[in-house]
């Protein structure tokens, strides 16, 4: 089977990630982290620190950022930009939650096949 | 013959010059002294001083000796009066008698002590090492009863006798007790020291409900710390409003209704009948109109009495204080008196900005001839209540010369009112916005014409630039001479000429060399945007440092505050505590999980997401994002078994490295996330644990083979470092704990490097601890020596337990070591048996909740989503 950059493919339920914590998905090029906040909001970044390519699925998440387990870099769940005076940008997949499925579009072009 | 005609005797206005005296006296056995002025009474204090110097002094023909200064009393007060005075030099030797059975502490920091906020600790002015440092004898816990002033000499309760030259009366003032029925009874309380706050905060300790007489400052803030311990508050006020003194009726409303919201039940025309008791205790209190109120304390706080018992029956001149002159000098010109004993132009004083002006012109006549003299200024009164911000100077009486501006907002619930006459400020009195206080007063000191800006000034001083209300920009408009900090009467000047002149960086050091700041600190603000002015980019922010940017309060303050409040949530703490962040963030999380954990064992359920991954997947994190795994080995010892199952375990799962540690363990390097739990299963199988070399907590036991091998072991410390480390094991602590066992001072397993270490003697064990062998190189300390095993095993619990239950997180034991003292710790743990079990017993019981093998749980099947993925899609994908 493959699969379309804008199609939605279902990873996992919410009850699957503990609040104010992340899973991984693997996929074939990267992996990502799928994050659900205290206010059971989910958002997926990919699983990588902009600064030391630290794992952001192994960070501690407060309100809508996470804290790098490397470098204590602050990055935006919403936007994937680092916070405060760091600058840099990792990956955002769009994710929805819909009967408690969660479901996730991978847009990176090479990820696309025929 | 020496003339000296410019001495100015006593009984004429003045106090002698004791330098001069000091001068001359070297001679004095062999001089005849003329005196051109003050012949009678000086000649004869003379002479009384030269018969007294030269008994002490035959023989030597050259003075050495200090003249002797005696204080009575050891309040804020004489102790600013002996700075200034040391400040100048030594010409006294000083003695103090002292009925609290304490060091000088900041009295007005009492409410925060009340509440949990600081620590008797934090409050200290005078530490034991600053007495010793200027030779002061400090008698404490002696109250003395008796002045003869012929002999000069004065004598404590409990038979220690000192004679002085001079003395200076410092004894304060007393509580006043309305005489009512039942005011004896067990559980009234008074609040003024530290011994009443203390009691407070043990009732409070109980539970149930406290009724506090009296509704001005003192009364309101016990009522606002009873009420943040958790007790029941009921006030009863006789007058119409709260504060009334200080605060027109519309601000005592304002505040009213705060306090209310809190939870404050305010009876305000409320007149004690009486306090009614059971077995000898207090049950309740009993009205006028006969209203009931049961509680299990009463708080008097209804004004207070100069203290002045002494210096009446030693025949001085008493009024409803002290009588002094303005160089604070009483009716015997060797007897001076400062702080709220005195009554100086007709006034007594009950707050501290006064008393220190009374401490300067004090010192200033105790070292020389000086014409320094104590002058009546407003001082202005603010409460110190979190949350009730209020500022109140001068005179707000209605009349009608006088005129009002008032700013109202309901919606803020702020007041601010001006009271004008002829032109001037005579008064103001603000509520909920407070920031104009000091430019108020400003004016009002300085009378300043406001016909110019009187349509605008109650919007206050950034309003006068037309600039919005920029904190800095209104201290950047003040002038010189504006006053910053209210209780030492220093200037924005002098904070700036300070700071360039002796290149200050740090609050600490501006409070160290100016005292801004240093004794209610509500001005600390204002403090900082001076420093942040003057040093531009090199001001460096607060000395106490915040646990991190969402909260205001540094570690020591929250972990009591989490003792004090009984909170056991972390989003009870952020809520209580006024967390500016919804989640913290990832510095305070893990410290406060580690906070709840260390102080509610069995109680509180450890927060997974606040921990950081290496203590949530009990491995070490490396940098390629694999892990590291270290199966424990106690005391460094292990077995061919052991040996066999980790290389087994390293080629089944192609683990790249293998590593011995510097603590004698065994480093797996390059464990990929997904196989930590198969890892652990196989080392569990084979009888191994988490060796925890990833926690803030007990690592390792390293240990040397002592007596059952080497030649010069004394005893078994293998046995013993296996022993230590089984007790110990599991553990969560401030910050990683690495502990050794030496069998021989030649010391192989560094254990004078260590957070403990022990090394064995011939009679027992030398237990050391505080060393540091990182980043920072540091040696051990010794805590004491101990014969048996046993007891080695109860101080290292207890030490353990005593930096769990206070150490900062991340903060390792030498750091906490070195800021409490050394001399401190081995104070509570080593010469306190009772201290020491208790500790040890809470540790013990602590680790019935810890010692649970985190692998052997995640094998079985806990916190599962931490080691697999949420789903592998990488099949979905391979297609082309
Ligand atoms: C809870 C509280 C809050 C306060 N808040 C503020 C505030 O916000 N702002 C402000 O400006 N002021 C405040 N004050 C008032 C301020 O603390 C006092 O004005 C100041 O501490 C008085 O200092 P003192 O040296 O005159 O006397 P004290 O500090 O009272 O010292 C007198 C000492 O002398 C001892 N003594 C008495 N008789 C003898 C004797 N015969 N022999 C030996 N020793 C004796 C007493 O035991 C006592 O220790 C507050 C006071 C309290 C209690
Ligand atoms: S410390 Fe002493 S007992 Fe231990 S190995 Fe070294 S020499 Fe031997
Ligand atoms: S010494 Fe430095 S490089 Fe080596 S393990 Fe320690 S932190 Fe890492
Ligand atoms: S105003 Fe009280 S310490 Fe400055």
């Amino acid at each position: 089977m493959t699969v379309q950059d804008n199609q939605w493919i279902t990873v996992g339920i919410l009850d699957d990630i503990p609040r104010q914590g992340a899973r991984r998905v693997i996929t074939n090029t990267k992996t990502i982290a799928v994050f659900r906040t205290s206010q059971d909001a989910v958002y997926a970044l990919e699983d990588r620190c902009p600064f030391k390519n630290g794992p952001l699925s192994a960070g501690i998440v407060h309100g809508t950022t996470v804290s790098c387990p490397l470098t204590n870099w602050v990055i935006s769940l919403e936007t994937g930009e680092a916070q405060g005076a760091d600058v840099g940008k990792t990956g955002v997949f769009p994710v929805k939650v819909e009967g408690g499925c969660i479901s996730l579009c991978l847009e990176e072009k090479q990820l696309q096949t025929a | 013959m020496l003339t000296l005609s410019r001495v100015k005797m006593p009984r004429h206005n003045d106090v002698a010059d004791l330098h001069i005296f000091a001068l001359f006296e070297s001679a004095a056995t062999a001089l005849h002294v003329t005196f051109s002025k003050g012949q009678g009474c000086g000649a004869e204090f003379m002479k009384h001083l030269v018969s007294q110097r030269a008994k002490a002094k035959m023989g030597h023909g050259y003075m050495t000796q200090k003249l002797k200064l005696v204080v009575v009393g050891n309040g804020m007060a004489p102790g600013r009066m002996l700075e200034h005075l040391f400040d100048a030099g030594d010409a006294y030797d000083v003695t103090i008698f002292n009925a609290e059975p304490r060091v000088n502490y900041d009295r007005i920091m009492l409410s925060p002590v009340l509440s949990g906020e600081k620590s008797f600790d934090d409050i200290i002015i005078h530490d034991d090492a600053w007495y010793k440092d200027n030779g002061i004898t400090l008698h404490m816990g002696a109250k003395v009863s008796k002045i003869d002033r012929e002999a000069k000499t004065v004598t404590s309760e409990n038979g220690i006798t000192e004679s002085y030259d001079k003395l200076v009366l410092a004894t304060g003032s007393d509580p006043f007790i309305i005489p009512c029925p039942g005011h004896d009874l067990d559980g009234v309380l008074a609040y003024r020291d530290l011994d009443d706050t203390n009691a407070m905060r043990d009732a409070a300790g109980k539970g149930g409900s406290a009724v506090v007489i009296g509704g001005g400052l003192l009364g309101l803030e016990a009522a606002a710390g009873l009420n943040i311990l958790g007790m029941d508050v009921t006030v009863l006020h006789l007058m119409p409003t709260l504060m009334e003194r200080q605060l027109d009726t519309a601000a005592g409303y304002l505040l009213e209704k705060e306090l209310e919201s809190r939870g404050i039940d305010i009876r305000c025309k409320s007149n004690t009948k009486q306090i009614i008791g059971a077995d000898g205790k207090v049950s309740g209190v009993e009205l006028d109109d006969g209203t009931l109120i049961k509680c299990d304390i009463v708080v008097m706080a209804v004004g207070i009495r100069p203290n002045v018992q002494l210096a009446k029956d030693a025949g001085l001149e008493v009024n409803r204080g002290i009588v002094t002159t303005n160089g604070m000098q009483t009716s015997d010109p060797d007897i001076l008196s400062v702080g709220e004993c005195v009554e100086v132009g007709g006034m007594v004083y009950g707050l501290v900005a006064p008393l220190y002006q009374m401490a300067k012109v004090a010192a200033s006549h105790l070292t020389g001839p000086s014409d320094a003299a104590f002058v009546h200024t407003e001082t202005p009164t603010k409460l110190k209540v979190t949350g009730c911000d209020l500022y109140s100077v001068g005179d707000f009486a209605e009349g009608d010369d006088r005129e009002d501006i008032v700013l109202r907002d309901a919606k803020s619930g702020t007041y601010k009112r001006v009271i004008i006459q002829d032109n001037k400020i005579i008064g103001a009195v603000l509520y909920g916005a407070v920031d104009d206080g000091g430019w108020y007063n400003e004016m009002l000191k300085s009378g300043e014409d406001i016909s110019e800006m009187r349509d605008t000034l109650i919007f206050g001083q950034a309003f006068q630039g037309g600039g919005a209300v920029d904190p800095l920009a209104m201290v950047a408009n003040m002038s010189d001479d504006a006053e910053i900090c209210g209780c030492n009467g220093i200037t924005k000047g002098t904070i700036v000429s300070k700071i360039n002149a002796m290149g200050l960086t740090t609050l600490a050091e501006v409070r160290a060399h100016t005292k801004a700041s240093a004794s209610c600190g509500t001005c600390t603000g204002l403090v900082e945007n001076v420093m942040a002015l003057t040093l531009g980019d090199d001001f460096k922010l607060p000395d106490v440092e915040t646990m991190c940017g969402c909260t205001t309060h540094d570690h020591g303050t929250v972990r009591r505050m989490i003792k004090a409040k009984e909170l056991k949530t972390i989003p009870a703490v952020m809520q209580e505590l006024e967390w500016s962040t919804p989640e913290g963030c990832a510095k305070c999380r893990p410290a406060l999980n580690y906070y709840l954990v260390a102080d509610w064992p069995g109680e509180y359920v450890d927060d997974q997401q606040s921990r950081f991954i290496n203590e949530r997947v009990h491995a070490n994190i490396q940098k390629d994002g694999t892990y590291s795994v270290v199966p424990r080995m106690f005391g460094g010892i292990t077995t061919p078994n052991e040996l066999r199952a980790i290389a087994d375990v390293a080629d089944k799962f192609a683990i790249p490295t293998v590593k011995v540690t510097g603590g004698q363990r065994i480093d797996l390097l390059g464990v990929k996330k997904d196989d930590l739990i198969p890892v652990w299963k196989d080392l569990n199988d084979a009888g191994m644990v988490s060796g925890a070399a990833y926690a803030k907590g007990l690592r390792t036991v390293k240990t040397c083979v002592g007596s059952d091998w080497c030649r010069f072991g004394t005893q078994d410390s293998t046995g013993l470092g296996i022993k230590l480390e089984r007790l110990l094991w599991g553990a969560w602590s401030p910050a990683k704990l690495k502990l050794a066992v030496s069998g021989c001072p030649r010391n192989c397993s560094e254990s004078t490097c260590k957070d403990i270490g022990i090394v064995c003697v011939d009679s027992g064990y030398e237990i050391l601890y505080g060393g540091a062998a990182g980043l920072h190189i540091q040696g051990t300390t010794k805590l004491g020596n101990v014969e048996t095993e046993e007891e080695v095993l109860e101080y290292c619990g207890a030490l353990t337990q005593y930096y769990r239950e206070t150490g900062f997180y991340l903060e390792r034991i030498y750091k906490w070591a070195d800021r409490l003292g050394y001399d401190h710790v081995k104070s509570v743990i080593y010469d306190d048996a009772e201290q020491r079990k208790a500790y040890y017993e809470r540790f013990l019981f602590s680790q019935t909740f810890a010692q649970v093998d985190p692998w052997a749980e995640r094998v079985q099947g806990a916190q599962a989503h931490e080691f697999s993925p949420l789903a592998d899609i990488s099949s979905l994908e391979a297609a082309e």
